[in-house]
């Protein structure tokens, strides 16, 4: 079981527990985190579950791949930190994990 | 723009896996459909948004893509001979009577249906607005999502926003006739095809399009004219970039759209149905699919299914009004089988 915190859009953490296997973005649409839109259902295919990793979690969650880069080019405001969340697995490493919601998904 | 009326039993709308097999189960009972799209193409999500994830929850199929499920479902259909009209979004409905619908596609098309089944999904699909302050202010003056005339842009300092084939192909179309043309993107990286890239950067070689990194975050402009829009550059360094017309491709998103102006009853952008014929709350008006909601609905393609045959049952009766449907079975019924041309 994996703590995340989801940063939402108005700056109120919301703290939900995710199971191994799951996505960020499956933990975030369970606990109805505002901001995660997630229209394709997780085919990285939307770009509207995109949040900012929070910086000190950038290594464990790793970097974005070619598609997932690729499909970054429709989401808004994309930096350094972007992911989209349907592509993070979550694991027990990633216990505590902290994420920003976009202000917008479009 | 056509003047002609088409007179039909049924208009789906939506050509998605549910929208296509509502046709496949009206036709059983001899009801005619005509589908609208507002993609190019059938199979609506499946088609669009994965076309190669497996798909593993649909009876007796253990795993099919979505591009294949549609292509299937096509198959299928086949013997019923529903006219597509695809690229068009059904704009207006208007009532005629008791009797059925008008409807008036934005393409013009006008269609006159007794019933209409409402298989739309998450919406129809529409380019994203990009969440810039202000921005509905310069829509359809400065702002577009899609070029419907390219005389529009002649002589004008034009801005392209993104990295796809959209921007990409517009960025080589309206290089001719713009005054000036600037291609703005996160990465210097395009998921556009490697040919329109190469054309691309060759024009920028030859100084005829200016092609920079970054991501628009303001736009400057009075009354509905754009004058120029701030830049976040790839360094973190803002600049101002002169436009008077930009266009932002960021893909497509799905929104309800005019279905929320027909009249149905909704809750939270779904419409509610009955389910025993996935009727809403106007008579003649049925919504199957991801896009109506009732006590326990799950949005898969195989409960979609399921409502259309039950609201074909329902859609017959107020096609043949006089007449009684006999239940059959497509194994042992010669008619159903004549239908589907397999006697």
């Amino acid at each position: 079981m994996a703590r995340i915190t989801f940063i939402e859009p108005d700056g109120t953490p919301r703290i939900v527990e995710a199971e191994p296997g799951m996505t960020v973005m499956e933990a975030a649409v369970k606990n109805n985190i505002r901001g995660i839109a997630a229209e394709c259902g997780g085919a990285c295919a939307c770009a509207t579950c995109h949040v900012y990793v929070d910086e000190a979690w950038r290594e464990a969650t790793g970097h974005p791949e070619a598609m997932e880069e690729d499909m970054l080019d429709f989401a808004f405001d994309v930096r350094e930190a972007s992911r989209l969340s349907c592509q993070i697995k979550v694991t027990d490493a990633l216990d505590g994990l902290i994420v920003r919601v976009p202000e917008k998904q479009f | 723009m056509t003047e002609e009326v088409i007179r039909t039993d049924a208009v789906v709308v939506g050509a998605g896996p549910v929208g296509l097999f509502a046709v496949f189960e009206l036709g059983l009972v001899d009801v005619k459909a005509h589908v609208v799209d507002i993609l190019d193409r059938a199979g609506g999500q499946c088609t669009e948004l994965y076309p190669e994830k497996p798909i593993y929850d649909i009876p007796g199929l253990t795993v099919v893509t979505g591009q294949e499920l549609s292509d299937r479902l096509m198959d299928q259909i086949k013997p019923f001979g529903a006219e597509f009209h695809f690229g068009q979004r059904v704009e207006s409905l208007e009532r005629l009577g008791d009797e059925g619908f008008r409807l008036t596609t934005d393409a013009g098309t006008t269609l006159e249906c007794k019933i209409l089944v409402i298989a739309a999904g998450g919406g129809s699909f529409t380019p994203k607005r990009p969440p810039l302050p202000g921005i509905e202010a310069y829509e359809g003056t400065s702002v577009f999502y899609s070029v419907r005339k390219m005389e529009h842009f002649r002589g004008r300092d034009v801005l392209i926003v993104g990295g796809g084939d959209s921007a990409l192909d517009w960025t080589l179309n309206l290089q001719p006739v713009a005054k000036s043309l600037t291609l703005i993107h996160r990465r210097a990286e395009f998921r556009a095809s490697p040919d329109s890239v190469n054309k691309m950067f060759a024009l920028v070689e030859n100084g005829d399009v200016s092609f920079k990194l970054g991501q628009v975050t303001k736009l400057h402009g009075t009354d509905g004219k754009l004058s120029s829009v701030t830049v976040k550059g790839a360094d973190g360094a803002s600049f101002e970039q002169k436009a008077e017309v930009l266009l932002p491709f960021f893909g497509l998103t799905m929104k309800l759209g005019p279905v929320a102006d027909w009249g149905l009853n909704l809750e939270e952008n779904l419409i509610p149905v009955d389910t025993a014929r996935f009727e809403t709350s106007e008579p003649r008006i049925f919504a199957i699919g991801d896009i109506n909601t009732y006590p326990g609905k799950l949005k898969l393609i195989l409960s979609g299914f399921h409502e259309a045959a039950l609201m074909a049952q329902a859609a017959y009766k107020y096609v043949y009004p006089d007449k009684k449907l006999i239940f059959q079975y497509t194994t042992s019924s010669s008619s159903l089988q004549k239908k589907l041309g397999v006697l």
